[in-house]
């Protein structure tokens, strides 16, 4: 009896040892705003003069519009936008109702056809630019926290094996330039970990908002490999890959990259 | 989809401060140069070609703005706080099109 | 790729070619398009020649703030400040600002008012290659000062 009591204690502290592990900060590794050059960094620090605010603007205005035949619009069913608040963090995610990795993009078009009754929004439009770097937004300074357990296992696999694949004309990987290579110069651009936490993201090469998923297409351009669509099987899977490598990491959007 | 100006005055401040106003126009400012991909042809020009600030209808500071100016033109400036009133912001684009905003100050 | 040797060596030129071009048609793509035009300090200084009366510009006074890379000449944040009392007796009326090596060098003229009490306004620029960026200020007893700084403008190796 007095041993079990011993032992008893012993798994617990061994327990509350586990959970500390768990809760403790994943070293973080530099984002895009580390290696941009102050300039940059002022453009993103300021939310006023953050060109990118002008999208969340367009978000928050969506937020309270009411819009489709069920007659709703997003306050309707989830208040005040501050209830987005570490919601972001956890996308993409399983859907066991059809059995998909939803991104945040995906899920508010389900909300918009399926709750709202109203039409999808283009992956790439302002409406839904607006709206996810409103929501994510919210989470902002938070750190992602996706899971990669039980369902979502095979999905994470997927982009794993996507970002160590060699592709295209130039026979590159993700892993090549943002594994091997954070921080050496391509000409006088500097390689970066690749993060996903400051998307959707005001590009200056773009001159406006664009998504995760765009810039995937870019990348896979630049190496001379067929890209694919924003909001396919591939690019979701490998944002979940992208975003488990950045657990941990502070959500930023929406960031000023070159 | 229209987007409106951002525009950031101090709220208030006290007779003689010297206050940072800022504003954030969206805008493509497309410059003539370009080329459309798929016709070759030149893409029209058409920019925010001026701006004006105004306090009580007197011009604090106007701007003439030229294709060089980067999209989403912004603009940071300064202005003496005197009184309390409205600061108002104007920007005309090519083909004379304009768009207002303004800012309100309490000056105590 | 091609297994037959001849060929490969065919398309490697070609290859190589479309990367030159690519290089070339970054620079194109930018915002300032697709116009070989390019401005020349001479061309600069006419424009500011008219916008002055062709007052001779004095050092000192005028400060250009610039990154010395641009992370992107798309959007290159710039602050012009100018040393004056902006009172009703002495100010700054203008402020222009010239890119020298843009296809026109005209980037933005300031009109300012002792209203400001300071002289000092930012905004951001589009640049197409390395160049001077030249500001003037022209006073209200009319005299001008004028201040220069450099900028190197670069293409990136990834998505420009």
């Amino acid at each position: 009896m007095k041993y079990t009591k011993y032992i008893t204690s012993a798994a617990g502290l061994l327990g509350l040892g586990a959970i500390l592990v768990a809760c403790a900060p994943a070293p973080t590794m530099k984002t895009g705003y580390d290696f941009a050059i102050p300039e940059t960094q002022a453009m993103q620090d300021d939310d006023f003069s953050n060109p990118a605010f002008v999208w969340v603007d367009i978000g928050e205005e969506q937020w309270s519009t009411v819009d489709g035949e069920a007659g709703k619009s997003c306050e309707s069913c989830h208040g005040d936008a501050s209830s987005m608040k570490g919601i972001s963090t956890s996308y993409p995610k399983y859907n066991a109702e059809d059995g998909k990795l939803r991104t945040l993009q995906h899920q508010i078009n389900f909300e918009r056809t399926e709750r709202m009754k109203a039409k999808a929004w283009k992956w790439e439009g302002d409406e839904m630019l607006g709206m996810a770097s409103f929501v994510k937004n919210q989470s902002k300074g938070m750190p992602l926290n996706v899971s990669i357990e039980g369902e979502a296992a095979p999905f994470y696999e997927a982009g794993k094996a996507f970002y160590l694949q060699r592709r295209g004309g130039l026979d590159m990987s993700c892993k090549n330039c943002h594994m091997d290579y954070p921080g050496v110069k391509i000409r006088a651009n500097v390689l970066t970990n690749g993060l996903p936490n400051g998307f959707p993201t005001y590009r200056l090469k773009w001159q406006k908002v664009g998504s995760l998923h765009r810039r995937f297409r870019g990348c896979n351009k630049n190496v001379r490999a067929t890209p694919y669509k924003q909001g396919s099987d591939e690019y979701s899977n490998l944002e979940l890959y992208l975003t488990h490598r950045a657990n941990g990491v502070a959500v930023e959007t929406p960031a000023v990259r070159n | 989809m229209a987007k409106k100006p951002r525009v950031k005055v101090p709220k208030k401040a006290k007779s003689g401060d010297i206050i940072q106003i800022k504003t954030l126009m969206s805008h493509k400012m497309e410059t003539g140069n370009r080329k459309d991909k798929k016709t070759g042809k030149l893409i029209p020009r058409k920019i925010i070609n001026k701006f004006v600030c105004s306090f009580k209808g007197k011009e604090v500071m106007s701007a003439i703005l030229h294709p060089a100016v980067a999209a989403n033109p912004y603009l940071a400036f300064y202005a003496k706080a005197t009184e309390s009133g409205t600061f108002d912001f104007e920007w005309t684009e090519d083909g004379g099109k304009s768009i207002k905003a303004s800012g309100d100050i309490t000056v105590s | 790729m091609s297994k037959d040797t001849f060929n490969t060596v065919a398309i490697g030129r070609r290859e190589v070619l479309k990367s030159v071009g690519l290089g070339a048609l970054a620079l194109a793509g930018t915002s300032l398009g697709s116009s070989n035009a390019q401005a020349t300090p001479e061309e600069a200084a006419k424009y500011l020649s008219d916008m002055t009366g062709g007052a001779a510009a004095k050092e000192g006074k005028i400060t250009v703030k610039l990154p010395e890379i641009a992370e992107n000449g798309s959007t290159v944040p710039i602050t012009i400040a100018v040393d004056s009392p902006m009172t009703d007796n002495d100010y700054v009326k203008s402020v222009h600002i010239v890119a020298e090596g843009n296809p026109s060098p005209e980037v933005v003229s300031f009109n300012l008012s002792p209203a400001m009490g300071k002289a000092e306004v930012s905004t951001r620029m589009r640049l197409g290659k390395t160049q001077n960026v030249r500001a003037v200020a022209i006073m209200s007893d009319g005299s001008v000062y004028s201040g220069l700084k450099q900028v190197k403008v670069t293409i990136g190796g990834c998505g420009g």
